[in-house]
């Protein structure tokens, strides 16, 4: 098993939910209108609300999604961080004032402020509650992954957890709890990593990763083959050779079976020596058997069989080889990593009979390999498709971060325009201190042997385990403190979308504040009953990698209009209409059809009809083109309003 | 003028289109910024993994871009701090 419950754990993380939820019900009566409600009454301080923003944005996709992929697959996960910080200058120096301006409780405010038009309202709308959704699937995705090692609770129950407590935020006090639970996770999320990398880079690194005496690394072990006829001699005694090795699905995959002096399974990565002889390596595995039962490397989950992985096999000083280095400042960390051998871990799946298992094998690359892009996008003899799938995430993170609804409505929580330019200056800074966290925490992961194969989402709260538990159970609070922030702001947006721009406006329907708030108040519980569900179907993907999903469709939806408005006198509101449509649509409709949700579909990726995972490269300039088109066809429109 | 919640200074047409051009053109410097670390890694990334300072040009174009993102918003917010103090640019309102 790779973690046990503890009781110190579950002490902190219960203490910091109580206090969350303590104030909630603190600012529950300075929330009765719907100033109070959706916008904070516009009363929170530039300061605070940058750190806010902060603490709304570095969602589980940030702190466990990213962190887990570094750690899996090295640069390739830096480069979210690097898109998600690069995306708040498109709302510094873009969005943030103009959106503050014209606007009130949410971005459709703005969007609408020239025209007055019900479909813009109305789209405004449905766009804010898709890319809502989107985004929450990997919150509540996260706030499942949490849970199992920290409470002991399945992921289901974890999912509801959060759900529920995000229910009770939004519900009792709207964006003002919403906002200073933002701002307590932010802060805390920020000097809780700044201690984690700082214990980091003080232990250094070295090959063998026993936690500092912590908890023994497993020595995976390798096997000479020798050839006789159709046997397998071996140079370890305690393994035998399956008997059908040579015939077998595990073979034809590059896989040596051999049974223990238990009888108990293994798979060997088979190497093909000059002299004719095999290499064996040992890997992990997880087989589920047709009645559904899992054994991790033949054993059941609780046997503690399945060890947690991340080691190095050499370490280059200087063109000497050491064993480990002792306490290493933020660059020669770096330094170090890229002259040393670094194992990763490839998967394979395969099908035997009624069985599936899932193959973990060592994949040792040279550090300076690691540390540059190729290991998950491929760009390096990369075919079209490839190279567009890459440039397509990249365009999404950048534009994406100014279209999203929760990120927006909260430049409606302070005062002036330039409260909202100087929040975003601080959210810069805290984000981009963050992220550049994340590339520390994820490759001390990677070499640290803490990391679960099965699920590299835990990756950052697994390093702190390695320093103790309690900081475990501080950072696992954090991380679900995490989850709570983004998902109270998300859900506060599509509060503000429904009551506000739907039923107030599109509807007409005439409403006293109180009645406002309390639609708000019901479409928190409907949309949190859905992200509970979403969070549970959507178990096991990687949580940066679903957000991307969320940035493509809030790039494609409301990005290319609010720029046209802003920037091209020409644009009508029936462009406007059009172009969410398009966008939110097409980039939805690309997803759906994508070859990772092929998968989720239980198909093949060679199914699916298109054979890009990320939309953003089609469906943004097929936006801003429909705004263009369609606005000047409806230029009369234009003109009549002004005459 | 829209109403804004709590809002209660009013900007000049004159200062709200300078920050504007001044936005636009600081987005534009730093979108090629960004737009060359894209084009680097897609056509080339061979070359993302030259060493500079014990390090990769990778890891430093990455750290260049989170770092950089800051210094230019200050320097826009300080830009920006002057204009509004200039007379007339921002007025009290209701």
């Amino acid at each position: 098993m790779i973690y046990a419950t503890s009781s110190i754990a579950v002490l902190i993380f219960i203490s910091f939910v109580v206090f969350v939820l303590g104030i909630s019900f603190y600012f529950a009566n300075k929330s009765k209108s719907a100033e109070g409600y959706f916008a904070a009454g516009g009363t929170i301080h530039w300061a605070v609300n940058g750190v806010a923003f902060a603490g709304d944005y570095l969602s589980a996709a940030s702190f466990l999604g990213i962190c887990g992929m570094i750690a899996a697959v090295g640069y390739d996960g830096f480069l979210y961080s690097i898109g998600y910080l690069s995306g708040w200058i498109v709302a510094l120096f873009i969005i943030a004032e103009p959106m503050k301006r014209l606007g009130k409780y949410t971005f459709s405010d703005a969007l609408d402020s020239k025209f007055q038009s019900k479909g813009i309202r109305l789209m405004a709308a449905l766009s804010t509650i898709v890319v809502s959704m989107f985004y929450l699937i990997p919150q509540m995705v996260g706030a499942g992954v949490l849970v199992t090692p920290l409470l002991g609770l399945p992921h289901t129950a974890g999912v509801i957890l959060v759900g529920a407590i995000v229910i009770i935020i939004v519900a009792t006090a709207g964006m003002t709890s919403t906002t200073y639970v933002q701002f307590l996770k932010g802060t805390l999320l920020i000097i809780f990593s700044t201690i984690l990398v700082a214990l980091v880079l003080f232990r250094g690194i070295s090959i063998n990763p026993d936690q500092d005496g912590r908890k023994a690394y497993h020595e995976f072990k390798n096997i000479i083959a020798t050839l006789d006829a159709e046997n397998l001699s071996l140079s370890d005694s305690s393994y035998n050779t399956a008997d059908n090795w040579q015939t077998s699905i595990y073979y034809k995959n590059g896989f040596v079976e051999l049974t223990d002096s238990r009888g108990i399974s293994s798979f060997w990565k088979m190497r093909k020596l000059k002299d004719g002889n095999l290499y064996l390596t040992e890997t992990q595995y997880v087989m589920t058997l047709e009645n559904g039962k899992k054994l991790y490397n033949g054993a059941a989950k609780e046997a503690g069989a399945f060890y947690p992985v991340g080691h190095i096999i050499e370490i280059n000083d200087n063109s000497k080889l050491i064993e480990k280095t002792g306490p290493l400042g933020p660059i020669s960390f770096i330094s170090k990593l890229k002259s040393s051998t670094i194992v990763l871990w490839g998967k394979t799946i395969i099908k035997d009979n009624g069985k599936k298992v899932i193959i973990y094998y060592q994949k040792p690359l040279a550090g300076k390999r690691v540390l540059r892009p190729g290991l998950k996008f491929k760009v390096e003899k990369a075919t079209v498709t490839q190279k567009l799938n890459f440039v397509s995430l990249m365009l999404a993170l950048f534009f994406g971060t100014a279209a999203l609804p929760h990120i927006l409505i909260r430049y409606y929580t302070v005062r002036e325009p330039k409260d909202a330019r100087k929040s975003t200056i601080v959210a810069i800074a805290a984000i981009g201190l963050f992220y550049i966290l994340t590339l520390y925490m994820g490759l001390g992961a990677m070499v640290n042997g803490v990391m679960n194969l099965t699920d590299t989402n835990m990756a950052g709260p697994l390093l702190a385990l390695s320093f103790g538990v309690i900081l475990f159970a501080i950072i696992s609070a954090i991380a679900f403190a995490t989850v709570l922030g983004t998902v109270s702001g998300l859900i506060v947006a599509a509060t503000g979308a429904v009551a506000h721009d739907f039923c107030d406006i599109f509807l007409e329907i005439k409403m006293t504040d109180k009645t406002k708030v309390l639609i708000g108040k019901l479409t928190a519980v409907v949309v949190g009953i859905i992200a509970i569900y979403l969070g549970i179907i959507f178990k096991g993907m990687n949580v940066s990698f679903l957000v991307g999903w969320a940035f493509a469709v809030a790039a494609s939806a409301n990005l290319p209009s609010m720029i046209m408005v802003l920037f091209w006198s020409k644009t009508t509101k029936h462009g406007v209409t059009a172009s969410i449509f398009v966008g939110m649509t097409s980039a939805v409709g690309l997803i759906l059809l994508s070859p990772n949700m092929f998968v989720r579909y239980g198909m093949l990726p060679s199914q699916a009809p298109i054979t890009l995972n990320n939309p953003g490269i089609i469906s943004i300039p097929l936006s801003f083109l429909t705004l263009v088109v369609i606005s000047l066809l409806t230029q009369n429109t234009l003109k009549k309003k002004e005459a | 003028m829209h109403e804004n919640v709590k809002s209660t200074i009013v900007e000049s047409e004159e200062l709200i289109a300078y920050k504007t051009k001044l936005g636009v053109r600081m987005f534009l410097l730093y979108g090629s910024i960004y737009a060359g670390f894209v084009l680097i890694n897609t056509f080339n990334p061979k070359l993302m993994g030259i060493d500079i300072f014990g390090l990769n040009l990778a890891i430093l174009y990455g750290f260049f871009l989170i770092i950089s993102a800051l210094i230019l918003a200050i320097f826009y917010n300080r830009l920006c701090l002057i204009a509004e103090a200039k007379p007339g640019a921002m007025t009290e309102g209701k």
